[in-house]
């Protein structure tokens, strides 16, 4: 059973970057698709004109893009669950995302930028701003009673993602006729990705992805009870605080690109646990494989649903998201998750 | 085995725990006892390292404060009485993760990680029931997939927090009977909670009574546990009132 689900979700992923990268308001045919991508790859001439244009400068980077980007929220949330013991967590618990987004905002509502490279400013005000926000929220954490508490982390992170969210319209209130450009972000999009910026995800999830995958086991102790963990030998206040900082980084990286997109973390996660069960040797990897493919499906109803007009995904993944919040919920609450 | 020197644990500007000492050799099965906020709990949290506290635990020979958690974990374990998972995890992973400490960082599942785990599932009863998940067991089969985890984890010292609490008689027997067979077995060593001072006397070889965060007695079991330590440190004649108890059977 396993080995078939496992199969099936690895194909699926190929399956749905094929599908968005064909489908669309110009639909481009799949092995004129698979041809030219094939030639790409080995250096060949491609068909060249529009069917270039689309495939290579909107298509390929878009696709790319969501899929890197699925894939981090899901691993972030996966990990929050599992060191936070917590079913409902996922990335934006910890109140980085709030402060991504805040710095992001900052950004877009007065202009910063670098001259020559166009997303710098607001990607590099978004990470700063997570950074900042980890160290803030750890400090405050760590103040409060001298032991990186899980239960004080989550205290502290929700209410500073209150905090953000209110500096957050303060700022767009000052925003004049830039506040268009503002609302679409936060609403989540990854319409205008580019080959450069599915460079920085891949190298963000390459790096802090993988460490945590490598904390799968330190994961398993931690869901099984934070003081469990120390006693079976895991050094828990390292551990809390290299996945902690592997996922402030990851998220201010995805919250950047794509703006916030809600609830990917929090469901798929939950989705692959029910596939795979709770070990994280398992779940994190098929968790990243579940939201890469989970992104692209709502990306794909995003721009095609009420083609011409383009929806952000953000909006897909809340209305599909909180469906599912509801239902995991409910089954958390009956306790058989 | 274990030394506890001058163990002093302070919550902000109170005094859970003051200037506690005992010592605990191979083959030995110490009993916790006293009232509620004694600093029972304290002690037992101040040993295995999970709380800060002055004073230093020796453990066969080297400081256990400066030990690295792996390093401590691959001597000592902790079996608490509350269990805070949050996902469906197995038996068996429940198990596994007490191989932890053994294994290089990063490293797979050896045969002796193997043999340790199925081991440890043997000696609880739980072999048949490796494959099922923690939310479908009861309060005293969760209890021993968490007893095979501490004895996957092959300790030398066990510390046990009120181990068969909530358990009903035949589980607490159980619990116990295992406990007192692994502390037969070759440089092993247990310390416990317990609320119960006739299990205690049971089981127990030796006793520390705690009153207001110091040691009010400590020693063998039959030295420790008398009628006047009870009375002294509870304030009541608690051997009386179990004679009575019992005096119908």
């Amino acid at each position: 059973m396993k080995k078939r689900t496992t199969l099936i979700l690895f194909l699926l992923l190929p399956l749905s970057m094929l599908v968005c990268l064909c489908a669309g308001s110009v639909r481009l045919p799949v092995g004129e698709t698979l041809s030219a991508l094939w030639n790409a790859l080995l250096g060949r001439p491609t068909p060249g004109g529009s069917f270039d244009a689309i495939l290579f400068r909107v298509r390929l980077p878009r696709v790319l893009c969501v899929a890197l980007t699925g894939a981090s929220l899901s691993l972030t949330g996966a990990a929050m669950q599992g060191l936070l013991r917590n079913p409902l967590a996922d990335g934006s618990t910890l109140g980085v995302s709030a402060g991504a987004s805040l710095g992001a905002v900052t950004a877009l509502a007065f202009g910063v930028s670098v001259p020559g490279l166009p997303e710098a400013g607001t990607m590099g005000m978004a990470m700063l701003f997570a950074f900042g926000s980890l160290l803030l929220i750890l400090t405050l954490a760590w103040g409060l009673d001298r032991s990186l508490a899980t239960h004080s982390i989550i205290l502290i992170g929700v209410i500073f993602s209150m905090f953000a969210s209110s500096l957050m319209s303060l700022v767009i209130s000052f925003a004049g006729e830039r506040i268009r450009s503002i609302t679409f972000w936060t609403m989540g999009s990854l319409s205008g990705a580019s080959m450069r910026q599915a460079g920085i995800l891949a190298a963000a999830l390459a790096v802090c992805g993988g460490v945590i995958l490598l904390h799968g086991e330190e994961l398993n102790a931690f869901a099984v009870g934070e003081e469990n963990a120390l006693h079976v030998g895991v050094n828990t206040r390292r551990v809390k605080l290299t996945i902690l900082i592997s996922v402030s980084v990851l998220l201010g990286v995805c919250v950047s690109i794509g703006g916030t997109i809600a609830f990917v973390g929090l469901v798929t996660p939950h989705m692959a646990r029910m596939l795979f069960g709770p070990n994280h040797r398992r779940l994190l990897p098929a968790s990243i494989w579940l939201g890469a493919v989970f992104l692209l499906l709502a990306d794909l109803i995003a721009r095609t649903i009420l083609s011409p007009i383009e929806l952000s995904v953000g909006v897909v993944t809340s209305l599909v998201g909180a469906i599912a919040f509801v239902l995991v919920f409910a089954r958390t609450r009956s306790g058989r998750h | 085995m274990l030394c506890v020197e001058h163990l002093s644990v302070r919550y902000g500007e109170r005094t859970a725990l003051a200037d506690c000492s005992f010592a605990a050799a191979e083959g030995e099965w110490w009993m916790i006892a006293g009232p509620n906020g004694a600093g029972k709990s304290s002690l037992l949290r101040a040993v295995s390292q999970a709380i800060p506290h002055e004073g230093r635990c020796v453990l066969q020979g080297e400081v256990l404060e400066r030990m690295k958690p792996r390093e401590r974990a691959a001597r000592m374990a902790v079996l608490d009485q509350h269990h805070e998972v949050s996902f469906a995890y197995t038996v068996e992973e429940v198990a596994r993760l007490g191989r932890y400490a053994h294994r290089r960082p990063l490293a797979g599942e050896t045969a002796a990680d193997r043999a340790a785990v199925a081991e440890a599932l043997e000696l609880t009863g739980l072999t048949d029931m490796k494959k099922a998940r923690l939310n479908e067991l009861s309060g005293g089969e969760t209890q021993r997939a968490f007893l095979a985890q501490v004895f996957a984890q092959q300790p030398a010292l066990l510390l046990l927090d009120e181990p068969a609490n909530h358990l009903d008689i035949p589980y607490q027997r159980q619990i116990f009977d295992l406990i007192a067979d692994w502390v037969r077995r070759e440089g092993h060593t247990a310390v416990a909670i317990v609320h119960d001072v006739a299990l205690a006397r049971r089981y127990g070889t030796h006793a520390l009574l705690l009153r207001e965060g110091r040691a009010a007695a400590a020693g063998p079991i039959a030295e420790v546990l008398t009628p006047d330590h009870l009375q002294a440190v509870y304030g009541m004649d608690i051997a009386g009132w179990m004679r009575g108890l019992y005096a119908g059977w």
